[in-house]
């Protein structure tokens, strides 16, 4: 269409012609455009009605598991709190009817699950046993910003540098000294994130004591906004997000240099050499664009992986995000709160898997290539 | 010790009482082929001999030492490493050798037993779904995509804090198949969905041959290296889950695995008691098991993959 443009029309009449020639190529790229965008909006549709599927099997899965063990909750917790406090059990079960009670624990099993749905619909996840009557949401909220702010830029930062140090290792013109990383990462991608933690503790934390050994903060210090408190949690942020990223690294950096490889006998490289392209350009555009497409695949199905790594490392470290209060909620049979750490989880993994899957077709060149 | 003969298969060692007069002949027709294929495939070697070498001294400590004194209170408590206690003991008593021992047969036996289960269920289904296809697909595969979605740690640790008895060794096994069988069903039902159009299929299919026997006689052999690959990969995945479940605590507490070593280590803060024999062995033991079964993994798809034989 373009093209068309561009060329000076001869006379009046060539110069109609062009124009309607124009206008015909203008109707058909719309025309191309608008089954494409149908196309794009019908896969967001599907994709969209499988996250909602995939939410309401977690839910079922919640609310069955329990159900099928045949255990009480609020009994059990209730059982260890009188074994701690040395009480005598003898008004538990009346204790333990009037929570059930109030819980709506009672009443037939195909109402408590209407109940359930009805609570997850509004994102209500009820009320914390340990801590009533503080609600699981509010726990979770308060919780919830530190693990987002660790597991979101380690994920973003690890992918990054892991892709690009991998499509070097793959890259034949590389230095040749390169490739020495090859085993390194290798053996840090099997690593398991929280070991590596705990190594890093050990060498930064007690051995070097350049960086502090656990915490979001120091004890004493009030949460403000200044400028030495954010140097001070950016500090203690800083080995769990090491710890995070160096295994990210490993692991992308591995997957992306085979498929760097797989590509190099590729007829568009070859195209793209013989073209005499720069080399550059044909490491980014041609090698780095096609290689990525399954990373980006690799990302949406590890990113499960990736936030329960994440939130042992918030154990290791004793990092207030979920996974803290999670190890907390299983010490304290808490099952209220677990079980809204555990649904909050499935969602943000379901959600982010949704928004990579959409944004997949921005990514591959077919994609695009058929809208043009 | 069933670790020895599934990981160890690829390189079949040199009979040492092979007939002496066919020597040169099985020379020439079984060592040497293999050592020859070793060469081109460092990373198969290396996982084997990481592993191997982490199987004898299994073994050997299991025949030469007092491996029972990995209870707690059985030795002086925080001492370091000396001529008694190679490794050293932790601050409730245990010998850190003898855990060490025991640990690392725990937790491989708890890999081996996720690994196994979800490889032969995931393979069930994934001839299920491509061989059959129809309905039964649809809902594998529907199955699958949900599993790959949902984190499995977490429906482990809803199953773990709702069994009434702490769970035992084996049923952690089975457990975390539970949730580990959908990697080996989506990879597998991949290959056999492309291998039920190969012609030699086609052949047997249209010669009569049944269903079950198509699947045994003419796929199966050509899919072993995927399955032993996605065994290899299932049964690093399953010590992960365990190691994982254990670190949040959700463990064996009576059994020494290596994940319950990690979890007294964090719970005791054995970092800051500088007790720093307390929690490397069980952190360079994690780390050879999961390089072993990386590289092995490595090597298996260089074998059943030869695209990726292009190298830099």
């Amino acid at each position: 269409m373009s093209t068309v443009a561009e060329t000076p029309p001869a006379s009046r009449d060539d110069e109609k012609q062009s124009g309607i020639r124009q206008r015909a190529d203008a109707l058909r790229e719309a025309g191309v455009m608008a089954v494409a965008l149908a196309v794009y909006r019908s896969y967001i549709f599907r994709r969209f009605v499988f996250l909602l599927f995939v939410i309401w099997i977690a839910a079922t899965v919640i609310f069955i598991i329990p159900r099928l063990s045949g255990q009480d909750p609020v009994k059990e917790k209730l059982l260890l709190e009188a074994q701690r406090g040395g009480a005598i059990q003898s008004g538990l079960d009346a204790v333990a009817k009037s929570y059930q009670a109030r819980l709506g624990l009672d009443q037939p099993l195909l109402t408590q699950y209407g109940n359930f749905m009805f609570d997850i619909v509004r994102f209500d996840l009820g009320p914390s046993i340990s801590f009533f009557p503080r609600s699981v949401n509010s726990i979770i909220a308060d919780s919830i910003v530190w693990s987002f702010g660790l597991i979101g830029t380690t994920v973003i930062l690890g992918f990054t540098i892991g892709t690009l140090a991998g499509a070097f290792l793959g890259w034949p013109k590389a230095p040749r000294g390169v490739g020495i990383l090859f085993m390194p990462f290798l053996t840090i991608s099997a690593i398991p994130q929280y070991l590596a933690g705990i190594i890093l503790v050990f060498i930064f934390a007690a051995q070097l004591e350049w960086l502090p050994l656990f915490g979001p903060y120091s004890p004493g210090t009030t949460p403000e906004w200044s400028f030495s408190f954010v140097v001070e949690v950016i500090r203690h942020a800083t080995l769990p997000a090491l710890a995070l990223v160096l295994s990210a690294i490993g692991f992308w950096a591995v997957g992306m240099r085979g498929m760097m490889i797989n590509n190099q006998g590729e007829d568009f490289m070859v195209q793209a050499e013989a073209k005499g392209l720069k080399g550059r350009r044909i490491f980014f555009r041609y090698g780095v664009r096609n290689a990525m497409l399954p990373q980006v695949t690799g990302l949406a199905l590890a990113l499960g992986t990736l936030l329960t790594g994440a939130l042992l490392i918030e154990r290791v470290f004793v990092y207030p995000g979920l996974g803290d209060i999670l190890f907390q909620a299983i010490r304290l049979s808490d099952f209220f709160v677990i079980r809204g750490i555990v649904f909050t989880i499935i969602v943000m993994v379901a959600v982010a898997t949704f928004l990579l899957d959409i944004l997949y077709p921005y990514l591959d060149p077919r994609v695009k290539y058929s809208r043009s | 010790m069933t670790a020895e003969g599934t990981t160890a298969r690829p390189v079949v060692a040199p009979e040492p009482d092979a007939p002496q007069g066919g020597w040169a002949d099985f020379y020439e027709n079984r060592v040497y082929p293999v050592l020859q294929y070793a060469k081109r495939n460092p990373p198969l070697i290396v996982g084997i001999a990481l592993l191997s070498s982490l199987l004898i001294f299994v073994a050997l400590g299991h025949l030469f030492y007092d491996h029972e004194l990995y209870r707690p209170l059985s030795v002086p408590t925080r001492e370091a490493p000396s001529w008694d206690y190679p490794f050293g003991t932790d601050t409730q008593g245990r010998d850190l050798f003898a855990v060490a021992i025991r640990g690392t047969t725990l937790t491989l036996r708890i890999g081996l037993i996720a690994g196994a289960v979800a490889v032969v269920v995931g393979t069930v289904f994934a001839f299920i779904a491509a061989y059959y296809r129809g309905w039964a697909d649809a809902v594998i595969r529907v199955l699958v995509d949900v599993g790959l979605t949902i984190p499995p740690l977490l429906i482990l640790i809803l199953i773990a804090i709702n069994t009434s008895e702490p769970l035992t060794v084996d049923q952690m096994g089975l457990a975390i198949s539970i949730v580990a069988w959908v990697f080996p069903a989506r990879t597998i039902r991949a290959q056999v969905l492309v291998l039920r159009e190969r012609s030699y299929v086609e052949i047997a299919r249209l010669s009569g041959t049944s269903g079950p026997a198509i699947i045994f006689k003419e796929m199966m052999p050509n899919l072993l290296p995927y399955i032993t690959a996605s065994f290899v990969t299932s049964v690093a995945a399953g010590i992960l889950a365990s190691i994982g479940l254990e670190a949040i605590g959700l463990g064996i507490f009576s059994a020494p695995t290596l994940g319950m070593t990690i979890y007294w280590n964090i719970q005791f803060s054995s970092i800051i008691l500088g007790m720093w024999w307390w929690w490397l062995p069980p952190i360079i033991t994690i780390i050879i098991v999961f390089v072993g079964l990386f590289m092995i993994s490595a090597g298996l798809d260089e074998w059943s993959n030869p695209r990726l034989r292009k190298s830099v």
